[in-house]
């Protein structure tokens, strides 16, 4: 049974498969809107998460199909003690398709070897989020027409954050890609992913603590959220979790073609006020997060 | 120094010296009953100085956990005073409740009943991940 943990999961040809499946939805939302009619997407969130759960919801609804959503972990039987084995053989029973976030690493890779249905995994913990990586693909492709010769700037909370590490992973199989990598000392990216993913692929990067000073560069810029519950001291947090926010007077420095992107929710790391900047990516960026969580639906129930 | 040698059992050949306590240990060989013999500091034209445990029973030895610990090891099967076998072990490239994820936003850190599974990602640095969380084991 084909599931999808982690981003290179899929093949490079898989990927440009999905992609072009969501363009397709896209230009034709109506050729898809039965093609999941009389199947079931079980929505399994342990850790909360509303914007994932309801892009999953929302894809496989303009599928067509139907969905069981379990989006309170303390409503569960998970709180009765029932192991992550156990609750993926069960939801087996009763779905065709399940999109599991946990907050323990390694949760959908147990469901998945459980399971005798396809698992999805939504986010676990700070691991990988592989559809929020196709997103992000998903939305460079669009708007900047390619994944060779990008410098692509990534700031904010590397060192947790894991659509950084699963996007890192995924460009890492194109050529030419430059990484500018920005963040705080303390929320450097891990070395394993400069040396085992960066390096061995035979690409660049830079580290550096200063946002505008690398922002005339980039052709993408990457935001994350310096995120609270990734924290086990709280004034840690409190310390770092303003050190980087985007202003239009920043982007004043940028390429007019700049794709700004964050994986969303936002806190206060983009201002408001780069909203209307045409080079703001990010609310596209939650839109192609439906239409390729469609194509990744599709692809796993033998749909396409 | 002499050490009788073996019927029927196995010669744990090629530790490098100073790790036949370790494996000694790890292989939990205080808990047999039959005759088990470490040697420390034997003199070696390959290794200079090497450790030898040898095992005067049959009993089924845990290979991965071996390759982990001494990678290097030789191990003989003697069969009725006969070498039958010699077997050269390496790395590992899964190592399965023989080391143990000390991450504690893994998986594995809740649900106690799961296997513990590493996998082989740099051989060169003998570099060990968790197959659930990736964390790098110590």
């Amino acid at each position: 049974m084909r599931s999808v943990i982690d981003i290179c999961d899929l093949s490079v040809a898989e990927i440009e498969k999905l992609i072009s499946t969501a363009n397709d939805i896209i230009e034709n939302p109506k050729k898809y809107s039965e093609k999941c009619h009389g199947k079931k997407l079980a929505t399994l969130f342990f850790e909360p998460s509303t914007r994932t759960r309801l892009s999953f919801e929302a894809a496989m609804y303009e599928l067509g199909g139907n969905v069981l959503s379990m989006a309170d972990a303390g409503s569960s039987s998970a709180s009765k003690g029932e192991s992550v084995a156990d609750t993926a053989k069960m939801i087996s029973c009763y779905a065709d398709i399940m999109a599991m976030r946990h907050h323990k690493e390694g949760a959908p890779l147990v469901a998945s070897t459980n399971a005798t249905i396809p698992v999805i995994n939504a986010g676990d913990g700070g691991h990988n989020h592989p559809t929020q990586t196709l997103a992000d693909l998903l939305t460079i492709k669009r708007e900047k027409g390619r994944f060779d010769n990008l410098t692509v700037g990534l700031c904010g909370d590397l060192k947790f954050g894991r659509t950084v590490h699963s996007l890192i992973n995924a460009l890492s199989r194109y050529t030419n890609i430059k990484f500018v990598l920005i963040s705080p000392e303390e929320l450097r990216i891990p070395g394993y992913v400069k040396k085992d993913v960066i390096l061995k692929n035979g690409l660049k990067y830079v580290e550096t603590t200063e946002l505008d000073a690398v922002l005339p560069e980039l052709d993408v810029l990457y935001m994350t959220r310096v995120q609270r519950e990734r924290f086990f001291n709280e004034d840690d947090y409190l310390r770092l979790k303003d050190s980087y926010v985007l202003t239009p007077e920043k982007l004043k420095l940028a390429k007019e073609d700049l794709c700004i992107m964050h994986p969303l929710p936002r806190v206060n790391e983009i201002s408001v006020r780069v909203d209307d900047d045409p080079r703001a990516c990010y609310f596209k960026q939650a839109l192609n997060g439906k239409y390729m969580r469609m194509a990744l639906i599709l692809m796993l129930l033998g749909e396409l | 120094m002499n050490i009788d040698s073996i019927k029927n059992g196995i010669v744990i050949d090629h530790i490098s010296a100073g790790n036949g306590m370790k494996i000694y240990q790890f292989l939990k060989l205080d808990s047999l009953n039959c005759s088990v013999a470490l040697i420390r500091n034997v003199n070696s034209s390959k290794m200079g100085k090497k450790d030898i445990i040898k095992i005067d029973c049959d009993i089924d030895l845990n290979v991965d956990a071996l390759g982990y610990v001494d990678p290097n090891v030789t191990i003989d099967i003697i069969k009725d005073g006969e070498l039958v076998e010699k077997k050269k072990i390496g790395l590992p490239e899964k190592l399965t409740n023989i080391i143990f994820c000390k991450n504690p936003r893994c998986i594995t850190a809740t649900e106690q009943e799961l296997d513990n599974i590493f996998k082989l990602t740099n051989p060169e640095k003998k570099t060990y991940r968790c197959i659930y969380c990736e964390g790098k084991a110590e």
